[in-house]
């Protein structure tokens, strides 16, 4: 097994992203999400160089989009909010918190799943027994009772949002990487690893999980984009990050009364919020496409 | 089949143990705590050990763990904190009029993804599939709070056809009700949607389908009465377990629109720490969720006889 591997050249990772992207190509679809989640990966990358005004400082309240500053020379391309912050700038900065927070809460939510999912599936018995259990248990909980249990009982932190996207999340992926490896456990590479005398934990981490990839990358792809809705949605209900610093959804809480004369305020965040949303699942939905064309 | 309801009835019991255990030892564990919470900031330990010891905190975890489940088996779920009234009295009113909304949703919802699904899946690949595939993806990806603000910024501010409140303050109102109908619909439907077009693009590949076709039975009769039998099994799982991620959309909205239901009661009650009303909330949440699987499960045994379990 090992000498053929040896023989042929090994792929480098960055022929691999090349060859990925070249994938890409075949659907539109995908292209297209790709480039709403760069689109504002790179806004929020390049955040702290872009000449904005500070996302958390009174300018001038209830400014118009494309109203100009009396102050000084500058244009508030996306108006102000009622506390006179800049918009454009509280979106951005907005961006960096959901995508920091997003992304970290659902990699770990997915080392603990697949952990616990290839443990589930590989050893079986009362590993098993005992995992699937409490994954019921937790999908059981309809989410949002899960989430303001948790943030109530621990507060609102970043860290005790991770943990409850963790706890709403790991469950479900367990049960998708506990199926693949009830598939994959029976192939005849497993065997020839077992027959080498390799550990339980090799075959898990070596073998099984980087072969049960394929639908993960999808299902990934939808959970960044349920993720990002999550903690929008927790900052909406008032059990989100705490402030000043910028989220969307405590910006469309916070300025929701005032719609009926500066609708701007709370629309902006909704729009970024849905396109970044829209990202994610148009790239899923793309990929999942290209995947089952193979 | 009664093997495999008895089965499912005891991992319902059995998972509804665990959760109120879980639940009671969350909250109540720390007596004093509680104490405090119910007496306000300002009462010395004195007074919170006299309350404790007049509501028969003093007794043992466990018996008061029974004493509680007990109690919240016959809808007491003690006092509420924030309300000053037991919290059966502002439950059970809340809880229906989310049935109202939830059950408004259904109506709306099903007949709705059901058409689309099957008119996407009867021809795989076609434009109309096209369409309701990536409009449904483009209506999942705008979440509750989002969608209600565009619908509000269009049909309350701009037009003034609806109001932007739903208080229902003058009793049951159709104009009131709309959006927050219209706002869960929109987000929901895309997810059934897709699962009844990927189901029923399955059966139309089936050959049982093919045979019809070429046995030279009319096209229309081959979806109405052979296609759609076998195609509607898995929607109707779904649906029905969407009744658990449709509780944070019905937060979401009632909060948004200020109307007076079961998902708001739970967040002013976790907002405020209403230990009361958060169990009580919990309590009646989780077993509507784990009742609908059991439902869920025997249906599609019902529907679906080459599924038996034993």
């Amino acid at each position: 097994m090992t000498d053929i591997n040896n023989s042929t050249a090994a792929p480098t990772l960055l022929s691999k992203i090349v060859k990925s992207i070249g994938m890409l190509k075949e659907s539109p679809i995908a292209i297209f999400g790709l480039s709403l989640i760069l689109f504002w990966v790179i806004l929020a990358i390049l955040a702290p160089i872009l000449p904005l005004y500070d996302p958390n400082t009174p300018l001038e309240p209830f400014k118009f989009p494309l109203d100009g500053s009396a102050k000084n020379d500058g244009l508030y391309w996306l108006g102000t909010d009622h506390k006179g912050r800049d918009i454009l700038s509280r979106v951005i900065f907005g961006a960096q918190q959901v995508l920091v927070w997003a992304t970290m809460a659902t990699a770990v939510a997915y080392i603990v799943g697949m952990f616990m999912g290839v443990v589930a599936g590989y050893l079986g018995g009362w590993w098993d027994e005992t995992i699937s259990f409490i994954s019921n248990v937790l999908l059981s909980f309809p989410v949002i009772v899960l989430y303001i249990i948790i943030i109530t009982y621990l507060g609102a932190t970043g860290f005790n949002i991770v943990l409850a996207v963790t706890f709403a999340s790991a469950p479900g992926i367990m049960r998708i990487v506990r199926g693949l490896v009830l598939d994959l456990r029976t192939r005849d590479y497993i065997f020839a690893a077992q027959t080498r005398g390799e550990s339980a934990l090799y075959i898990m981490i070596v073998e099984l999980l980087p072969n049960a990839r394929g639908p993960l990358i999808v299902d990934a792809c939808l959970r960044l984009g349920y993720t990002t809705i999550t903690i929008a949605m927790l900052g909406y209900l008032g059990l989100g990050l705490p402030p000043p610093d910028p989220d969307w959804g405590k910006m469309i809480a916070e300025t929701q009364p005032l719609g009926s004369f500066a609708g701007h305020m709370a629309v902006v965040p909704a729009i970024a919020i849905s396109s970044l949303v829209l990202g994610f699942n148009l790239l899923a939905d793309g990929l999942r496409e290209i995947s089952m064309r193979d | 089949m009664l093997i495999l309801a008895f089965r499912r009835l005891i991992s319902m019991v059995l998972i509804m143990a665990v959760v109120s255990f879980t639940l009671f030892s969350i909250f109540e564990t720390d007596k004093l705590a509680v104490a405090g919470k119910v007496l306000g900031p300002y009462s010395n330990t004195e007074q919170r050990e006299a309350w404790l010891d007049k509501n028969g905190y003093n007794e043992p975890f466990v018996e008061r763990y029974f004493t509680w489940v007990g109690n919240a088996m016959v809808g007491d779920f003690g006092e509420s904190i924030q309300f000053k009234v037991p919290v059966s009295e502002i439950l059970w009113p809340r809880l229906a009029n989310t049935g109202i909304l939830a059950g408004l949703y259904m109506l709306v919802m099903i007949p709705l993804s059901l058409t689309l699904g099957v008119i996407a899946g009867m021809k795989e690949g076609s434009i109309q599939d096209r369409v309701v595939s990536v409009g449904s993806i483009l209506t999942t990806s705008v979440p509750e709070f989002a969608s209600a603000t565009f619908f509000t910024a269009v049909f309350v501010f701009s037009l003034g056809w609806f109001p932007g409140t739903s208080a229902m303050t003058n009793g049951f109102s159709w104009a009131e009700i709309f959006l927050p109908v219209l706002v869960l619909v929109m987000y929901g439907f895309g997810y059934t949607a897709r699962m009844t077009r990927a189901s029923m693009a399955e059966v139309m590949t089936s050959h049982y389908i093919r045979t019809a076709v070429l046995k030279g039975i009319p096209y229309r009769r081959v979806i109405l009465r052979h296609a759609l039998r076998n195609a509607l099994i898995a929607p109707f799982t779904v649906i029905i377990l969407q009744l658990n991620w449709l509780l944070s959309g019905v937060i979401v909205v009632e909060v948004f629109f200020a109307y007076k239901g079961f998902g708001k009661l739970l967040l002013d009650g976790a907002l405020f720490g209403d230990i009361y009303v958060i169990e009580a909330c919990t309590l009646v949440a989780v077993f509507v969720a784990v009742f609908s699987q059991f439902i869920s499960d025997i249906g599609y045994t019902l529907l679906n006889p080459r599924i038996r379990f034993t």
